[in-house]
């Protein structure tokens, strides 16, 4: 019997000590991705340049500070439940940092992260009052916020045609992730003199929109601005033209911006305009990177033509604010096996300047300067034009509304946490 | 009194004031009501023959579309891709009569709809396996159908009329009207309907309840087919066009599983009805009404006249 109880003690031992090499031996970045469901389309690109984009480091560096980067996927399909199961798959693995890429997903685990000591990172999705640091200690949406890339796309339209007395629709996804502006247009339309026609376009409704538009030609808005997502965006161009809705006053949020969403369409799309803050092309050094050691070695899923389009530069661009994060919690920790918490501290000192962009091979994107206060960065965001072949970019980085922006952040995270006692906040003065 | 007024008058003044509009709003409807109505057909066929509701023809409609950008995509001929498309239809529905249909005849109505949930899952993994997931292009242009658009100047403002929307209500009005003659005049739609009223009435009599049920699921195919050319070429060919398949449950409750007029009449009060109501009074209920509109009227059928408008008033004796 003792030699029984000693066997399984050893066994035990051995197999722990087996658990915690494995930690050591590898950064576990899990992303929950949806491959299959209504949006693969735009999941599977995301999806695979995240992962290239790693497998690019450890390749070519041998990945971060001498540690391999596991980014494993969790199929999610889009669905929130799914997401909250891969979430809770992830607990005791010593994930880094966890990638919800869903709004949907993002809301149901901002609670859990503060328990769990991991910090959730979604790059232009998500909460918009995230990005105050000091209520979400746990959160981070750099570079921009929905709210603050709003106010730059207001500012934009107030460049072209100006703002006050003008008419706008709102054409979104009637979820979480369209509804986000929402309080920021209730607050701004007063304030700035504008008018707003929120028209909701059902998830079931995203590819028959005649009476979503419709709508729009009786209501003659001067602008239509959209947040549509998949094949919502496709269907919403082609109305516009089918209704003779000059394309060049229909503006998209970043995420209604993609080649796959106006490519088909051809010079049917030309002159429609999308909010961008990573630049579209290959000749960026990093995507000639990846192409080298990645997808001409055939180390990935990604189809050949597929680095240089805006989704793909997009969830490249996210990858390298995951791996500066990761730098980041090791250079201040002196140690390369860091945790989610050493990282959460990471994002907060993460310094994606010019130089430090142009340095890995990202320049002309976005920068993203982290602090503890402020979890969006306050990024940027140009407009680009589809030509009928490709997007253009017309306008410099166009800064959001920090005046108006930032104290309504503050509002809604403040409100955020009063029905949340013993919710975590931190001191950042 | 004001919402009296944004509910009696205000819908109606909108009317009058900008006619072309209101056009508009008709033919758009008509023709999401035509399309509707062939999507309801390929259930009521299968319903017919069968007893089932099948949840896999939104699905069926994706992979004949998706099947058909592919093949083009291959390099082959699109009408040879139309072909290629008829032919996988056929072996769909030759596997369906052998692997589900065969082993289920005589079991519960529920079995046999689950099953065709099951086939959904397997048709999805296969044909994202095969094809991919990337949306694509319909190919109504290469397949010869006009593109493009005319203008009917009116009151001021002008109604437009797309040209594949036009071929699309002539392409599914004709389908149809051959389906229903198909169906009621020749020999193999009398099959269909002697299966319909007792599957062992129709076997002692020499009908082969196989053959039937091939040809039943083939046709339901062909109707998929040109559901999704028309329905891919409004928006593009994805997966998510398996959602608008699954509008075509409350055109069925409105016209009765088992009727072709039915699924016609029901198609077509869907498809107006929806687009008059989201244009004049949806914005008083903050938009988006086009998605439950159908079931609201559905749920109205439901309540006074269970069968729908021509389905067989079922009575069950104890």
């Amino acid at each position: 019997m003792k030699k029984h109880i000693i066997g399984a003690a050893v066994a035990l031992g051995t197999l722990f000590s087996t658990v915690s090499m494995s930690f050591a031996e590898e950064l576990l970045v899990p992303h929950l991705t949806y491959r299959v469901g209504p949006f693969a389309a735009n999941g599977t690109m995301g999806a695979n340049a995240i992962t290239d984009y790693f497998t690019m480091l450890n390749e070519r560096d041998g990945g971060i500070g001498g540690l391999k980067v596991n980014p494993e996927e969790c199929e999610t399909g889009y669905n929130a439940q799914k997401g909250v199961e891969c979430y809770e798959s992830y607990r005791g693995k010593n994930p880094l940092m966890h990638i919800p890429n869903s709004t949907g997903i993002t809301l149901q685990l901002l609670q859990k992260a503060p328990e769990d000591e991991v910090p959730i990172f979604t790059m232009g999705y998500g909460l918009s009052a995230a990005a105050k640091g000091e209520t979400f200690p746990w959160a981070f949406n750099y570079p921009a916020s929905y709210w603050s890339q709003m106010s730059s796309i207001l500012s934009y339209i107030d460049s072209e045609t100006g703002l006050k007395g003008k008419k706008i629709a709102f054409l979104y996804l009637d979820g979480g992730y369209g509804r986000e502006p929402l309080p920021l247009l209730d607050q701004l339309e007063p304030k700035m003199g504008f008018e707003t026609v929120r028209i909701p376009v059902a998830f079931a409704d995203s590819q028959n929109q005649g009476s979503q538009w419709l709508t729009i030609r009786k209501e003659k808005p001067d602008w239509v601005v959209m947040w549509g997502w998949g094949v919502m965006n496709i269907t919403a161009v082609k109305e516009a033209a089918k209704t003779r809705f000059p394309l060049d006053r229909f503006i998209g949020n970043w995420w209604s911006g993609g080649h796959v969403d106006v490519e088909a369409l051809g010079m049917k799309a030309k002159g429609y305009k999308a909010s961008n803050f990573t630049p579209a092309g290959r000749d960026f050094p990093v995507v000639q990177d990846v192409i080298k050691h990645v997808v001409s070695k055939g180390l990935t899923k990604t189809e050949p033509d597929m680095p240089g389009k805006v989704l793909y530069n997009r969830s490249l661009f996210m990858a390298v604010v995951m791996a500066e994060a990761i730098i980041e919690a090791q250079k201040l920790t002196g140690k390369a096996n860091v945790t989610g918490a050493d990282v959460r501290k990471g994002f907060e000192m993460i310094k994606l300047d010019e130089a430090r962009l142009k340095e890995l091979g990202f320049e002309g994107f976005t920068p993203v300067i982290g602090s503890c206060a402020d979890h969006e960065g306050q990024g940027s965001i140009f407009v680009q034009q589809w030509n009928g072949k490709d997007w253009e970019k017309i306008t410099d980085f166009i800064p959001p509304m920090t005046d108006i922006v930032q104290p309504l952040l503050t509002e809604a995270a403040e409100a955020y946490k009063s029905d949340k006692p013993g919710w975590k906040t931190q001191n950042c003065s | 009194m004001e919402i009296l007024h944004m509910i009696f008058i205000a819908p109606f003044l909108d009317m009058v004031a900008l006619p072309d509009l209101f056009f508009q709003g008709l033919w758009d409807g008509f023709v999401g009501g035509t399309l509707y109505a062939l999507l309801a057909l390929g259930f009521v066929l299968i319903f017919k023959a069968s007893g089932v509701f099948n949840f896999s023809q939104p699905i069926l409609m994706v992979l004949a579309a998706l099947a058909l950008v592919s093949f083009y995509e291959m390099g082959i001929n699109p009408w040879i891709s139309v072909a290629l498309v008829l032919l996988l239809m056929y072996a769909l529905a030759f596997g369906v009569e052998r692997v589900i249909l065969r082993n289920l005849v005589n079991q519960d109505g529920n079995i046999l709809f689950m099953s065709t949930i099951g086939l959904t899952f397997v048709i999805i993994g296969a044909a994202q396996w095969i094809f991919g997931g990337v949306p694509r292009s319909m190919i109504h242009a290469e397949l010869g159908f006009p593109v493009g658009s005319s203008e009917w100047p009116m009151f001021g403002g002008a109604v437009y009329f797309e040209h594949i929307d036009i071929s699309a209500v002539v392409l599914a009005s004709s389908l149809i009207a051959i389906l229903a003659v198909f169906f009621s005049k020749t020999k193999i739609g009398r099959g269909l309907r002697a299966v319909a009223d007792d599957h062992q009435a129709a076997l002692s009599v020499g009908i082969s309840l196989n053959q039937i049920w091939v040809i039943v699921w083939f046709v339901a195919g062909i109707v998929a087919l040109v559901g999704g050319l028309f329905w891919g070429a409004r928006s593009d060919v994805s997966f998510a066009l398996q959602i608008i398949g699954l509008k075509a449950l409350p055109v069925l409750i409105i016209g009765g599983f088992t009727s072709v007029p039915g699924a016609i009449i029901g198609g077509l009060i869907i498809g107006l009805g929806e687009k008059i109501f989201e244009i004049y009074w949806g914005p008083m209920m903050g938009g988006s009404v086009e998605g439950w509109f159908a079931y609201v009227i559905a749920l109205v059928f439901l309540l006074f006249k269970p069968q729908g408008l021509f389905g067989e008033k079922i009575i069950e004796r104890v």
